[in-house]
């Protein structure tokens, strides 16, 4: 089995797929609250705010701009800032596999 | 041709429509003989580039209800149906955040495979394959409308039933030609038309009968009124909802089963207490909606499969970016479509099905023939109908190439035949796409009646209710068996599925007895209509409350598994891992 033997033991550990998971599911988690909140908001605040959601802006209404329009813009940032923050913790997980097989 | 066809089809609508299919047509033919193995048919040898890949999937993605079903909605229903665009394009996030790359670095051709990897189970893999059919079925019904009702439009008096026979056989033909690697480019070339349909038109419209805000602002809200001076419009009819009801949230669509049991309430009392119930029941509505289409769209089978075809984690990645800006573009337009449309075209609102709102996009830009731009009007609408096709043709490929690849190859690859060889396979695969392709085009000439935004609704409501749970679950959490897995996404999903056919049964069949308990019961209409507020949660828990009975029949070697899904693949645990598992295995 020489494929095994290039993996280092620590990285079979339950310790690594523990701090693994944890550290990936911690950013998952977090990006997905800045979305539902907005998602769980938009319908409270048209429910108990309609007067202030209807204030027109242009000719939309507040509420139509937020989820017709802004609402794109808004979700690309938390997949962008996502994905760049994805990127490199699994570039330090990948250098921290390997760092921690020579110590 | 017909004599009374030729007076009525205006030759620049059919010849846009007829070069979106011959260009379809040749793309399939020319990439037909660049697909040679087994692996470039199904996952177009897991080399696509992550621009051509976001451009395909997107082009997959938007469908005839994107194209056609959201601008007609948001006409009808105002602001409460600007959530199908939003979260169509929002539950992409999801996928990024949770599902994508993990699915991705597990390494199998389809969540069938996927299912008896992570769980070892045969017998788990024949339930996920009949699933993949199953919410497919339900999916190229609503294309199988798009594309009898626009093929209708183009040529009055052609029966809907011939516009579905018609694209469905040239589809198919094209899928079972090309494969997965021919459906790739046709696809990314399918997106960028329809990108171009839906908004150039807009632009010229605009320019010429007012723009977006004057249109939107010349509807009155709620304590605000409408903008002075803003765009021309024409009388509303008695069918169209009000101004107020339009343009505010928890208009008609939400409040429909309270309003109709207002209507019949038995005493005063009754009515008051309805009325009271009328705005927190559309809030739940709402809700249970966003859930449907946001789990809905990580869980649809279709667009799954295509992760497979990025070389890489990463670049996995990359594309959902991608695909998220590129149809959040997109979908920025078609609302646009229904506003200009309840003004400038209102007569839609007093017919109903194919004939209603549903055909803004094809008929807004022929208002310009009425503008002293006969012409333009005529090209612009020939191009919104060459979007349309493309729409329902792509995502019907996409199917049909995800469905075939379920049948080719997991019931005949691994279930019939699993010492067929190559060549066989691919013979298969052919042959495959031929019968559902054929099953597809005899559904769909079923679903005249019933409109095709409802049709879409059902599946992503069933996929939310058990792919998304399957796939959420099997990735995060290790304590998940085989047993707990099935369990949550049968109940889950055929909770839903039943939910949803009662509400059909009455609506599209007018079972009379369920109408009148709907009245008498309208949050339990809400609840059935909407399934996935419950659905979602209830397969969750199934999933949760099983495994920890089964807790022994975890899967022995599950901590391999959680590496593979999660640790980085520049690590190499996947060939490992495969290797140690075929050497267990056999």
């Amino acid at each position: 089995m020489k494929e095994s033997e290039r993996t280092p033991d620590h990285v079979h550990s339950d310790a690594f797929l523990a701090k693994l998971m944890r550290d990936q599911l911690k950013l998952s988690v977090a990006c997905a609250l800045c979305f539902a909140v907005a998602l769980v908001a938009l319908p409270l605040l048209n429910y108990w705010q309609p007067e202030l959601m209807a204030r027109r802006v242009g000719g939309f209404t507040l509420t139509w701009l937020i989820l017709g329009v802004l609402f794109f813009p808004f979700v690309w940032v938390i997949s962008y800032v996502f994905i760049r923050r994805s990127i490199a913790l699994e570039e330090a997980e990948a250098k921290a596999a390997r760092d921690g097989s020579r110590a | 041709m017909h004599p009374v066809l030729a007076m009525t089809v205006d030759p620049w609508i059919a010849a846009l429509a007829l070069l979106t299919v011959a260009v379809t047509v040749a793309m399939g033919f020319w990439s037909a003989g660049k697909s040679k193995s087994a692996g470039d048919f199904f996952v177009a040898g897991r080399s696509v580039s992550v621009g051509w890949n976001a451009s395909a999937i997107s082009g997959e993605y938007l469908s005839a209800a994107s194209f056609m079903g959201v601008a007609g909605m948001v006409m009808l229903n105002g602001y409460d149906a600007l959530w199908y665009p939003v979260c169509y394009a929002c539950g992409y996030l999801f996928l990024l955040l949770f599902i994508a790359g993990p699915l991705r670095r597990f390494g199998a051709y389809t969540i069938p495979d996927f299912a008896e990897g992570r769980y070892d189970s045969p017998l788990f893999r024949k339930i996920a394959v009949c699933f993949v059919l199953f919410i497919g079925f339900f999916y190229t019904m609503p294309q199988m409308k798009g594309a009898g009702t626009t093929l209708a439009y183009i040529f009055p008096g052609l029966p809907y039933w011939a516009g579905v026979v018609v694209v469905g056989a040239v589809i198919t033909l094209n899928v079972s030609l090309g494969g997965m690697k021919g459906i790739t480019l046709v696809q990314a070339f399918q997106y960028w038309l329809k990108m171009f349909a839906i908004a150039l038109p807009v632009f010229v419209l605009a320019s010429v009968v007012g723009h977006y805000h004057e249109h939107l602002g010349a509807n009155a809200a709620a304590g605000s009124p409408a903008v002075p001076a803003a765009a021309e419009r024409k009388a509303l009819p008695a069918k169209a909802p009000k101004d107020e009801q339009w343009i505010a949230p928890f208009g008609s669509l939400t409040t429909k089963a309270v309003d109709s049991a207002i209507k019949s309430a038995p005493s005063p009392e009754a009515k008051a207490e309805l009325e009271a119930a009328r705005r927190p029941y559309s809030l739940l509505y709402t809700y249970s909606l966003i859930i449907a289409l946001v789990c809905g769209t990580a869980g649809l089978p279709h667009i799954l499969v295509r992760f497979y075809t990025n070389p890489d984690g990463v670049a996995a990645k990359r594309t959902t970016m991608w695909v998220m800006i590129l149809i959040g573009v997109f979908y920025v337009f078609p609302p646009v479509y229904g506003v200009l449309g309840r003004s400038l075209t209102p007569e839609l609102y007093e017919a109903v099905g194919s004939k209603g709102t549903d055909k803004v996009v094809l008929e807004l830009p022929t208002l310009l023939a009425g503008k002293d731009h006969p012409l333009l009007g005529s090209v612009l609408s020939g191009i919104t109908c060459a979007g349309a096709f493309a729409a329902f043709m792509s995502t019907f490929s996409g199917l049909l190439v995800s469905m075939t690849g379920a049948l080719a190859h997991d019931i005949y690859g691994r279930i019939l035949r699993p010492q067929s060889t190559p060549e066989q396979r691919l013979k298969a695969f052919k042959w495959s796409a031929v019968l559902i392709g054929g099953l597809a085009i005899a559904l769909g000439t079923q679903v005249e009646k019933p409109n095709i935004n409802f049709l879409v609704g059902q599946a992503f409501a069933i996929a939310a209710a058990s792919y998304f749970p399957l796939l959420f679950m099997s990735v995060w959490w290790r304590g998940m068996t085989m047993k707990g897995a099935a369990s949550g996404m049968l109940g889950g999903g055929l909770a839903a599925l039943a939910a949803i056919t009662l509400t059909t049964l009455s609506d599209v069949y007018s079972v009379q007895s369920l109408a009148d308990f709907w009245v008498a019961h309208p949050l339990l209409r809400i609840l059935c209509e909407q399934p996935a507020i419950w659905a979602v949660p209830l397969s969750i828990g199934l999933m949760i409350v099983v495994s920890k009975a089964t807790a022994a029949e975890v899967p022995a070697d599950v901590r391999m598994k959680m590496l593979v899904l999660h640790a980085p693949e520049s690590l190499g645990l996947k060939q490992e891992y495969i290797k140690e598992h075929e050497g267990l295995g056999h």
